[in-house]
């Protein structure tokens, strides 16, 4: 049994889905969500890079590298406003995170 | 059963572990860790699908940057984990049933839809057909047909690198830093004042007592 393109993008459903899954279960803990986000990326790029390796094709890793980039950017955005929130509410729970609310 | 499939099932068996405890630890510390983990065993994996630099890649800059940029983060805070954790289950079901969905149907597609017989075996990973490393090729197209794009990547690195220091940047209450203008505008008058001395001051009558 040797192993197949199915296999890697089966594991990159599975980590996709327990990203979803965190998603529901931690939605007060807006720390948690961004861990979550970045599983969900990481089982992109994993479905890029198996597609990339068995397609022979170089472009893939190539945008693997780019999103890799701006998930770097994104996460430090991300953590930024966290600690800004964290100094003004004095709490990440997303629940109280309602003053624009009308 | 090789080698290779066999560690890909480790590597599979941890990541999804990892995964797993991310997403249900109940100290945001250990949730960092056990992402750490998750990154590692990833790595590992593309090391299996010979992409090589982007595994090293995510070793340097997601474990090493990103992941200490987290741990900095979740122990800075001091974030109450009871409240937190209030309704952790309540929502369980749905999402357990909704994550089971996706993980089958993706499963069920990818599984049958993509067997070795129908997709294209072109193994050309060098694009002049040079034969040549995972990382001197993905340099060769990121430097010739991705440079605008890699020169994108970067200006949007050094953006992400302001905001988040403008956006963290707080001035201190008890500084005792100064403002150039007001210090640049000020007049010899307001600081200097010359005042007439009298070289010889007469001694102070001391009463002498006898």
């Amino acid at each position: 049994m040797t192993l197949t393109l199915g296999h890697f993008l089966t594991l990159g459903a599975i980590l996709f889905a327990l990203a979803v899954i965190g998603i529901f279960l931690n939605r007060k803990n807006l720390i948690v969500l961004l861990m979550a986000i970045e599983l969900m990326l990481l089982a992109v790029n994993m479905n890029f890079v198996a597609f990339s390796h068995y397609l022979g094709d170089m472009h893939g890793q190539v945008f693997v590298f780019f999103i890799l980039t701006v998930a770097a950017a994104e996460s430090a955005i991300g953590l930024a406003i966290l600690v800004l929130l964290f100094r003004n509410k004095s709490s990440i729970n997303v629940d109280e995170l309602n003053t624009l609310k009308g | 059963m090789d080698v290779k499939t066999g560690f890909f099932y480790l590597f599979s068996v941890v990541l999804l572990f990892a995964a797993f405890r991310v997403i249900t630890a109940r100290n945001p510390v250990h949730a960092v860790l056990y992402l750490m983990l998750a990154f590692s065993q990833a790595s590992a994996v593309w090391l299996l699908l010979k992409a090589e630099f982007l595994a090293i890649t995510l070793v340097l800059v997601y474990l090493g940057a990103v992941m200490v940029l987290f741990l900095f983060v979740v122990m800075m805070l001091d974030i109450n984990v009871d409240s937190m954790r209030k309704g952790f289950w309540k929502h369980f079901p749905l999402a357990g049933g909704l994550g089971a969905l996706v993980a089958l149907e993706m499963a069920a597609v990818l599984l049958t839809g993509f067997d070795q017989a129908r997709i294209p075996t072109v193994v050309n990973l060098s694009p002049a057909g040079v034969p040549m490393g995972n990382s001197k090729a993905l340099g060769v197209l990121l430097y010739t047909e991705y440079l605008y794009p890699v020169q994108i990547a970067a200006s949007i690195l050094l953006v992400a690198m302001i905001a988040a220091i403008a956006l963290t940047l707080r001035s201190r209450k008890d500084s005792k830093a100064i403002d150039p203008g007001i210090q640049v505008r000020t007049r010899a008058s307001d600081r200097l004042e010359m005042v007439k001395v009298p070289a010889t001051v007469a001694a102070p009558k001391t009463e002498s007592k006898e």
